[in-house]
């Protein structure tokens, strides 16, 4: 009961702050719009931005899907084989050393206006989260696990999938929390660099003609859809992970 | 088990830790059939020598091997300080675990055996933090009566129990694994007392083994026995002495 009681109240305090500082603190309404403003944009143009959330979904579900099992797919290779992991470990490092912001244009540029440029935004925000915890956890079995498996008989590839990945999802599951939480931000990020549709797509125009209410109503769109994903994530890793002794 | 089991026989070992060796030449047989209990205190590398013996480390000299010139590979089961069950896997399929991971079809039927012969009837299904740390060791044991190896090596396999427990495990496991020729490590005089046929102990840097010392009666001894108590006694003294050089 408290634990689902506590965020409603966390969200009505944050809600009624907004109400107050918008009505109170005499900032003018095209600057911050109050609740009630915002409220009446969402069911006003409630198809609109319906329409435009199922676009930014949609780019942020493919990513996500993409984006850890490539992230998952590294994490495995790097841990099969020591060359590769030569090879991946410094291209991984120079992945995140490029500002994934400064990629964005040039994305749209090569991949165009539609989907695959921001989910190729999204892959690149979501796998490096992902392949860090799983690398991490599937080099840290426990030594016991492994000195079992090689007094069993194991081979390299059975004790890989058996034993090592098995122990690794908890250390996964914490990198997919992470990167559900960050995937909105690259599909916004490429739809800001230039999109036809999309929330992020939504927010720009509104913002360029002065309809800040229609801009608040995307964002909070945006937040319900980031905190759902999020939510959706850890309910299906907790049911995965039922095992775990302390899931 | 197929055929009897072969003794097993150290030779020279010898391994370094961080510069100074933590034991030089050291031999021992570990006779066919019958319980050798190693006695020493933390840290005097018994561990280490139990991973020589089981394959999961190469020592600096010294050789391993069974006395009908079979190699040991595959012919070792290996009961470690903590259970070690996957938490991932159920009861019943961390008994069969090795099957799995050598790609071989699990026996369910043996397993279910074995999870009764160690008193875990109907708990097949359940997932290790769903099991106290006695009914674990139990799937533990189980475990290790599947793999079925003539030789068993155990590390402390009881060490984690409150003493109620280890007493139980200690009955369990000695009458379970009679006939194979197992080494037993540990620290604590009144297991060794109980489940060695043969008994030693390890003391000193680089360690060496002290004389045999011999227990009456056959494993697993009560733990009220007069002269296992009296055995216990000079054990401790032993230790300790080993602890002063």
């Amino acid at each position: 009961m408290r634990a689902t009681l506590r965020p409603v109240i966390t969200l009505l305090g944050l809600l009624v702050l907004w109400w107050i500082v918008a009505r109170f603190a005499g900032i003018p309404n095209f600057m911050l719009p109050g609740p009630a403003e915002v409220a009446r944009a969402l069911t006003a143009q409630s198809g609109f931005l319906f329409q435009n959330m199922l676009a930014t979904l949609t780019e942020i579900v493919l990513g996500l899907i993409f984006g850890t099992l490539f992230g998952a797919a590294l994490a495995l290779a790097m841990v099969f084989s020591r060359g590769l992991q030569r090879w991946i470990l410094p291209l991984l490092l120079l992945s995140q050393a490029v500002p994934v912001f400064a990629l964005a244009p040039l994305l749209v540029l090569w991949l165009g206006f539609g989907l695959a440029s921001k989910v190729l935004m999204a892959i690149l925000v979501i796998f490096f989260p992902v392949t860090a915890a799983f690398y991490d956890g599937l080099r840290r079995t426990e030594p016991g696990w492994l000195d079992l498996a090689h007094t069993m008989g194991a081979t390299r590839l059975s004790v890989l999938l058996r034993v090592r990945l098995m122990a690794a999802l908890p250390a996964f599951g914490a990198g997919l929390r992470i990167a559900a939480a960050v995937a909105p931000i690259g599909a916004i990020l490429g739809e800001w660099a230039g999109a036809s549709q999309g929330l992020g797509y939504v927010m720009l125009n509104a913002n360029a003609r002065m309809q800040t209410d229609l801009m608040f109503a995307a964002l909070v769109l945006l937040a319900a859809l980031t905190i759902l994903l999020w939510v959706a994530v850890d309910v299906l890793l907790k049911r995965l992970l039922h095992w775990a002794p302390d899931g | 088990m197929g055929s009897a089991p072969p003794s097993l026989e150290l030779r020279g070992l010898t391994l370094h830790y961080e510069g100074h060796p933590l034991f030089a030449g050291l031999d021992l047989t570990v006779e066919a059939g019958r319980c050798t209990a190693l006695l020493g205190a933390s840290g005097v590398g018994k561990t280490s020598l139990l991973r020589i013996a089981a394959g999961l480390a190469a020592p600096d000299a010294g050789t391993v091997q069974a006395s009908d010139g079979v190699p040991l590979r595959g012919r070792v089961a290996w009961m470690g300080q903590q259970d070690l069950l996957y938490p991932w896997a159920r009861a019943l399929e961390n008994v069969t675990i090795g099957s799995r991971l050598r790609g071989e079809k699990p026996d369910k039927a043996r397993a279910e055996e074995l999870l009764n012969a160690v008193g875990l009837q109907g708990r097949e299904r359940a997932l290790p933090k769903e099991l106290s740390g006695g009914m674990r060791q139990r799937v533990a044991l189980a475990r290790t009566l599947y793999e079925n190896r003539p030789v068993v090596l155990m590390d402390e396999p009881f060490s984690a129990l409150d003493a109620i427990t280890r007493a139980t495990m200690q009955e369990l496991a000695a009458t379970l694994l009679a006939g194979r020729t197992t080494l037993l490590i540990t620290h604590d005089p009144l297991e060794a007392c109980r489940l060695g046929h043969r008994l030693y102990v390890m003391a000193g840097r680089p360690a060496r083994l002290e004389r045999e010392i011999a227990v009456p009666g056959t494993p697993p001894r009560a733990p009220d026995d007069e002269e296992l108590l009296h055995t216990q006694g000079l054990l401790m003294r032993a230790l300790l002495k080993g602890r002063a050089t």
